[in-house]
Parts: C-alpha cells; structure tokens; sequence
C-alpha cells in the first residue's frame, strides 16, 4: 500500500483544485418531537431531609409575581441527545464562521474576534440588569461613553445614542429626530417630503414613509448614482431631508456628496447619513465634514459585533450639536469621575428601544476598536477595500460577469450581474449562487427591485486572506462554465447540499407558516382529524 | 417543484412574420412587400424563433397539450420538437393570411387554452387582440420586424421561459400591455409614426428567490390603486384634467367611478367625465380659458410619454398647458423595465421636445414618487 501524495491532491497544474465539498444532510427532526416524558437533561440533587426541615422551600421565597403556575412546555430530552441535536443542525449551515462568507454584500460580514463573546458573556457584563441604580454600573456606563467619543471621532457628531436595536431602527430613529426638528420649527404640516435614492438601503425610504413623510426616490444616472440636476429637480420649500446610503450597494461612491447636502441644506432641509457601508471609509471621510446633520452605523456589521442569526444588533445614531435635544433618552454622560444617565431632554423624541441600548453589542464593538486603535481602524478600510478591488478584478476576467455603471473602481463592495451569461445560457443569477452551494459558498443578490438585472453583491471585508479570495473567484468561474457546459445541472442545484429545491411558494403564504410549535400544532391539528403521533425512532 | 396538471397551449405561428427585416423593408404586411422581400433573398424566421421558446417547454412535455394550425402556422414546428399536438383549424387560402390568425386565435379561446403562444410581430400582435381583446392569457414570441408592442418576451428564449413558469407556478398575475401599430409607409419614407392600437393580457412572473432582504411581491392592482388615490387626492375642483392612454390612468378614472377609454384621451373635472376619446380640436375647445392639467403615463416597453400612441396632445394643447402641470404615474416596473433609459418625447415640435426634456417627479404609489429624466 502506498502513501497517496497529499500536495498533488490539493493542487492541479500549480492551482489549488476545487473543494470536493459535501453538506451534512441529518434529516433530523424538530426538536419537540424528540421530546419523551420523563427524560431529563440533569437530575438536580435534592435537599437532605435535615437542611431542609432548617432552610423550608427556598422556592416559596420567589415574590409571587414571578412564580410560573404552569411549567413550561420545553421538551424532555437526555444531554447527549440535545449536543447532538443541535450540532447536527449547525453542521447543516453555510456561516460566517464556516465559509468564506464574502458574498453577503452590505453585510459586511467581517471575522468577529471570540474573545469579545467571552467579554459579553462574562458575569460583569451579563449578570446586569439595565434598571440596576446608575451608581452600580459605572463600567458598563464608562464602555459607553468611551465608545462614544470614538464613534465622534470617527464620524465628526457631536453625541450618540446607542438605544436603537439595529440599523432600521437607527434610521427610524433619525427620520423621527428630522421630523421632531421640523415640528419644533413650526412646519411639521410644510416638510413632509423625504428624499432618498434607489440604491440606499430600502430601510431609508420604509422608515420615511413610516414616520409619515412622502418619499421621492432619485434614479441613478449611468454613473450609478443621482445627478445633482435630479436632486434639485426634487427639492422644494417641502423637503424635509435626504436620507442617502454612500458609497452604495454597488460600491460606487458618490463624488458629488458635499454638493447634494448643500442642495438640500438650501432648501431647509436635514441630511441623514446612512453608514451601514462604512467600512470602506473609517478614517478616510467623515459624515460631518461632508455637512450631514445626522448619521448611524449598524455595529453588528462594520464594527464586528457580529452580523447574523437576525441579531442581537445595535444601531448607533449621531447628530450634530442642533439636534442633540431630540435624541432618544436617557443619554449616557459624564461628570468628573461619574457616568449617568441623562432623562433630562424635554425635546427628546423618547424611547426607540427599551433601556439605553443592547449593552453587550456596544461591548464588543469597542473591544474590537480598542484592539485595532486608531491607526488599525484606517488599515480596517484600507484592507476592505483593497480586497474588494482584487476581488472585482479577478471577477471581471470571468466570461459572463458585467459590473454596471461607472468603469472605476469600487469602495468595499460590488453589485455584478450575470446578465451576459443568462442571456447566453438561460441561467439565473438565484440559480447560480444555488450552485456555489454545492462548493461550500453562496452570494447574495440584491434588494428589490432588482434595476441592476441578475445581480449578484460582493463584499469580502478586510478579513478574508488573498487564497480566500482566490478561492472564492474560482469557483465563480467553474460554476459559469457548468451553466455553459450542463445548464440543466445548473438549474438542478443544489446537488451536494443538505436539502435540495424547495417550493418557494408557501414562503409568499402566511396561512403556511408558522413560527413555533405550537402554532404548527394547531395548524396541523386543524388540518387533520388528530394531531400526528411520533414513531419510536425519535428517541 | 410545483405540480401542475396538463396544460394546454394554443401555439400560433405566423410564418411571415419578419420577412422584410434583414432586408430593410421595414416590415411584412401585405402580399407585395412579402414578395419583394422574397426577392431580396430574405428568409422567414418564426419558426427557428419559435422552436428557439419551445425548448424551454421541453421537460414539461408530458404535461402539455398544444392546439394548433396546419403547416407553418404550427404544426411543422410542434411535429419537429416532439411535442403533442391537434390541429384545430385551416388555413383559407394558398397562403397564411391575418384572417387564419385571427380565427386560430378565437377557435383555441373557445375550445379553452391556458395560454395562448404566438411568434410574430406587431401585426400580428394586431391579429391576436382583435380576435381576443383581454382576459385570454398570451405571450408574443420576438419574430417580426417591427417589435413596439410590449406583449413580446425580449428574445425566444426569455418568451418560453415566461411560458413555463405561468404554466408551473400558481402566483403569476396577468398585466395588461399595449399593443402597437406602426404606420409601414410612413416609417419606409422616413417618418416614425405609431398609435396604441390596444391592449392584450400577459402574465408577469416576479422573481422566485426568497433572499432575506426581499419583501414579497405587490400586486400591480394594489399598486394602481394606490397611484389612483394620490392622483385623485390632488386633483384641484376647477381644474380640467386630460387622462391620456393606458391602463394606468383609466386607473385614475376608476377611482373616480367614471369608466376611460383604454386607447383615448378623456376629459375629466369635478370628478365628471367632460370628454372621451377626445380630438385635438375638441381638447383645445375645452381648455380655452381654463387651468388645466395632463395625466400621462409611458407607454409600454419604450417610455414615450408623447408622440407615440397619444398624437391628440399636440404641440397646441402641450402649449397651453404649464410644464409643472404635467403630471407623470407609473408603476415602478415600468419605470425598472426602461432599464436606466430615459422617458422619450416626440411631439412632432423639436423645440417643445427640448423644453420637457429635464426631471421630473413621477408618481410611483401612495404619497411616493421616482425622479426619473425625460430626454428627446
């Protein structure tokens, strides 16, 4: 028997060869179902007869409010079944942590440092409750408002609010400071229109129209962004604001920033940055120097805190000096030696989100600061940016791959399309990304609507190595060559994933969902004579 | 993968149909030109173009049933792709005429098809409405000369593609697109000249992917409804409003309870029908002396706002009306489906064209609005 030759497995012709990547597929059932009355997961000792005749039952000791009179109904399962399920299902995922997860563009799906989770979980973090006296959390107060003053210094505002529990919500927070400063203004009934472009973050126009305002969207011209001439063509004595994404989700850069602020400042209204796409400018430009009145950032993206699993997030809004008074209360603030929190706002717009903010992810987001600094952050942007030009130059050489509107190059992210190769083989861009499923990868394609055709959004962030990148391009390249070669295969994919093609339409029908057990319990038992039965497999 | 019992499409080919276009004749209507055109050497194209959209209904071969004509109207192509087939009528006289479209078209309505395909031009396009008008499901496969009528897939293949996700899927909505008719004369000595002939019913497929940040799909009725209201909203009590062409404004009029004319332009003020249908002369008539607004919408695939389809607003009504009361509604798709290229206008004045070139606000939904530009 001979030693095979690892090297000559992982390489071909001096390039590494394609992974041979396979999904875990467990077929494992939800977890009430493996639920069997009376296993338990830990047999808590009871207490000796003699301490107990001393101590009674500590539990009637719990205020009575606080007493469940009904246990809950989790499921009963032994530990080893309950590591094993779960494990199981996180093998049946592509994650951040698993992947090279650059193809969730806007996302910014940076490498998240674990010695923040164990800052966060730490008993000095996670043991405190948010209504505890100000007196008892002068650290957790302290994080805040250092992280405070960076955040400043990084974006040119004069405070922050940490309150909002995400990026949407930071935004509905500002609309609702623009809408306060009108009002204060007397012309709450005369500014009731918000502009914003296509290619910002849905969030901007949705929050707009939410607070009430009408929303007016501005095209982008071949550039990929608005002309100023549009802009003007937009404004009036009714505007209220302009809420814009810059760079955008294609990566391009608005040069003519400074100019759109200006036209909109003339007209009497405010401008809110919306900096989810940060990540390609920290300590390169700054909101304020551009004349934003106000910005926000998503910690959970540029700052790492991280993105995912639909949370815990946190948005963090700045406002200059004028706009202080309509922040969100309490405020953190400092006197000498002590940190408290500040409810004395009579204009404030009140509460977005309860306490003063999700504290944990403020945590980390300044731990992952302080372990860069200053000169760090810069390299940050400098590093994001160079990938994302290696990565869309690699891209390029790809048959089949466009990148719309302007020739130059991108800041941190990239929208492709695909248009080329669908036209000439009929696949689509959904089709495609389903296919690097079968390589271990996966890419997100855009919000809605779709003006860029068949797109596809990039965004590798300063984490990913140059063989990441690399890997990533090639197999972007075979998958354009299968849909050349076996479209049908193609359009068949996923072939190596842990399900296969899904009917999407119930995912449109929300009489077919249901979030919990129960729910689905009760659908189903609606929909047959008795509720299902479990066969003894699931033990 | 949605299941779906057998379907039946009616396939109708005209085997005529882009005839004069490689060879600059501008179009095919009419024995003459097809014979020059055969001269010149030119060869027909339906029926490549259609087996082109019939490999996309490939594997769902078993579940289709197609209903058809004889000869090249059909039956050749479905016989050589190896689909099922029954021909269902004859063709009149020695060769394909409108007349044998328009009677295949009524007799496979009236047999009963879930869609009706057909490969042709706008003439053809012509032929299909006239023997349908709306409610019969159909999509035009790209193969004539002259393509101004929005009813066309972009190529062969995206029309068959169109066929089989209708066929395949339950929450594909029907839009109603303008069918066009192109003045060939005209256009041969030069002059571009069309008007909106009417409209067909053809099915509109959004995107299937579920991707985290994608909300589900509106329907465009809601989204008509919703540009009505905020017409209506603003409309002025003294002010005369000119709806124009399209399915858009006639939106408009039924928020109002007045039933438009899908193809004309109408008068309306103090929520009252004035006019339908009306003239340039009889436009001019009722605006004399009052404030006055018009109501535009673009039409179809090419984004004209004037001078394709809506000639009664002339340069001469254009005049009397102030360029802020030029009011544009759209539905986003349509403005998405212009693909970044501007609105078009060409009122037969140049000078008029250069003066509504510019932004303008277009009123895209409830209290929402697209600054989209308008060049000439």
């Amino acid at each position: 028997m001979t030693m095979r030759d690892i090297p000559s497995e992982r390489c071909q012709d001096g390039r590494p060869r394609l992974r041979r990547f396979h999904q875990a597929r467990w077929d494992e059932p939800i977890i009430f179902e493996l639920s069997r009355q009376g296993q338990r997961g830990v047999l808590v000792p009871q207490t000796k007869d003699g301490i107990r005749d001393q101590v009674g039952n500590v539990l009637e000791t719990l205020p009575p409010g606080m007493r469940r009179s009904v246990p809950p109904a989790l499921p009963e399962l032994a530990q080893p079944h309950v590591v094993r399920h779960y494990l199981r299902l996180s093998q049946e995922n592509l994650g951040a942590d698993v992947n090279i997860e650059i193809g969730q563009g806007t996302c910014t799906m940076k490498y998240s440092p674990k010695v923040h989770d164990q800052l966060a979980a730490s008993p000095k973090m996670a043991d405190l409750h948010p209504l505890q006296d100000e007196r008892t959390v002068q650290g957790i107060l302290e994080i805040v408002y250092r992280f405070e003053q960076i955040l400043k210094e990084i974006s040119g505002m004069d405070r922050f609010t940490f309150q909002p529990g995400a990026g949407s919500a930071a935004i509905y927070t500002n609309v609702s400071i623009i809408r306060a400063f009108h009002a204060s203004r007397g012309e709450a009934d005369v500014r009731d229109e918000m502009i914003t472009t296509i290619f910002s973050h849905p969030s901007n126009a949705a929050c707009a129209k939410t607070a009430g305002f009408k929303v007016i969207t501005l095209y982008p011209d071949r550039n990929g962004y608005p002309e100023p001439a549009a802009l003007a063509a937009a404004v009036s004595e009714r505007t209220a604001g302009l809420m814009i994404t810059n760079p955008e989700d294609t990566g391009i850069y608005n040069p003519k920033i400074a100019e759109f602020v200006r036209i909109v400042h003339e007209a009497g209204g405010l401008c809110a940055y919306d900096q989810a796409n940060a990540n390609g400018i920290l300590g390169i430009t700054r909101a304020r120097d551009a004349g934003f009145d106000l910005c926000h950032f998503n910690l959970h993206k540029t700052f790492s805190a991280p993105h995912g699993c639909g949370g815990p997030g946190g948005g963090a809004c700045g406002v200059s000096r004028d706009l202080e008074r309509f922040l969100p209360v309490p405020l953190v603030s400092r006197d000498g030696d002590h940190y408290g929190l500040d409810h004395d706002l009579p204009d404030s717009i009140g509460k977005v989100g309860p306490f003063y903010g999700n504290l944990p992810v403020v945590l980390k987001a300044y731990a992952w600061v302080m372990n860069l600094g200053a000169r760090g952050l810069r390299e940050v942007a400098e590093v994001a940016v160079l990938n994302n030009n290696y990565l869309l130059n690699r891209m390029k050489e790809i048959p089949g791959v466009t990148v719309p509107y302007a020739p130059w190059r991108r800041i941190e992210q990239v929208r492709y399309s695909w248009e080329e190769l669908a036209r000439e083989t009929g696949v689509h861009s959904e089709e495609l990304g389903v296919r690097a499923a079968d390589y271990g990868l996966h890419y997100w394609t855009s919000h809605h609507p779709w003006v860029v055709p068949e797109p596809f959004t990039l965004e590798p962030t300063e984490s990913p190595s140059r063989a990441d990148l690399d890997e990533y391009v090639a197999v972007m390249r075979q998958v354009a060559e299968e849909a050349r070669t076996d479209s049908a295969m193609v359009k068949g994919a996923p072939h190596r994933s842990t399900i296969h093609q899904i009917d999407h339409g119930p995912l449109d029908d929300p009489s077919q969902w249901a979030m919990t057990w129960r729910a689905y319990r009760k659908k189903v038992a609606r929909s047959l004579s008795k509720p299902p039965e479990a066969c003894d497999r699931c033990t | 993968m949605a299941r779906c019992d057998t379907k039946r499409i009616g396939l109708i080919v005209n085997p005529v149909a882009g005839l004069g276009g490689r060879v600059a004749l501008k179009g095919s209507d009419g024995v003459a030109i097809q014979q020059k055109a055969l001269l010149l050497g030119a060869r027909p194209e339906a029926g490549r173009r259609t087996a082109a959209a019939l490999k996309e209904l490939e594997y769902l071969r078993d579940r289709i049933e197609f209903l058809t004509y004889p000869a090249e109207m059909g039956e050749d192509i479905l016989r050589a792709a190896g689909f099922a087939f029954r021909v269902v009528g004859q063709i009149r006289g020695s060769r394909t005429e409108a007349i044998d479209t328009r009677e295949a078209a009524a007799r496979m309505t009236q047999m009963g098809v879930d869609l009706i395909l057909f490969a042709g031009g706008d003439g053809t396009a012509r032929d299909i409405h006239d023997a349908l008008g709306l409610g019969q499901p159909v999509i035009g496969i790209p193969a004539g000369v002259k393509i101004h009528s929005a009813v066309y897939g972009t190529h062969p293949r995206s029309a068959g593609e169109l066929a089989r996700l209708f066929l395949e899927r339950n929450d594909t909505r029907l839009q109603e697109r303008e069918v066009m008719d192109v003045d060939e004369v005209a256009l041969r000595s030069g002059r571009m000249s069309a008007r909106l002939y009417g409209f067909l019913s053809v099915p509109v497929v959004h995107h299937l992917v579920q991707a985290q940040k994608a909300p589900s799909p509106v329907s465009e009725q809601t989204v008509l409804q919703a540009i009505a209201l905020e017409v209506v909203e603003l409309m002025e009590s003294d002010c005369l409003y000119l709806l124009c062409p399209g399915t858009t404004t006639r939106a408009v009029a039924a928020r109002l309870g007045l039933a438009k004319t899908l193809l004309g332009v109408d008068v309306v003020s103090q929520q009252a029908l004035l006019a339908q249908d009306a003239t340039e002369e009889q436009l001019l008539a009722l605006m004399s002396g009052r404030r006055a607004y018009i109501i535009v919408a673009p039409i179809g695939g090419q984004g004209f706002l004037f001078g394709r389809g809506n000639q009664q607003i002339s340069p001469a009504v254009l005049g009397l009306v102030d360029k802020e009361r030029i009011v544009v509604i759209s539905t986003p798709d349509k403005i998405f489906a212009l693909r970044g290229e501007p609105f078009l206008v060409d009122t037969g004045d140049p000078e008029l064209d250069r003066a509504l070139t510019g932004f303008v606000p277009v009123i895209t939904g409830y209290r929402e609005r697209i600054v989209y530009r308008i060049a000439c």
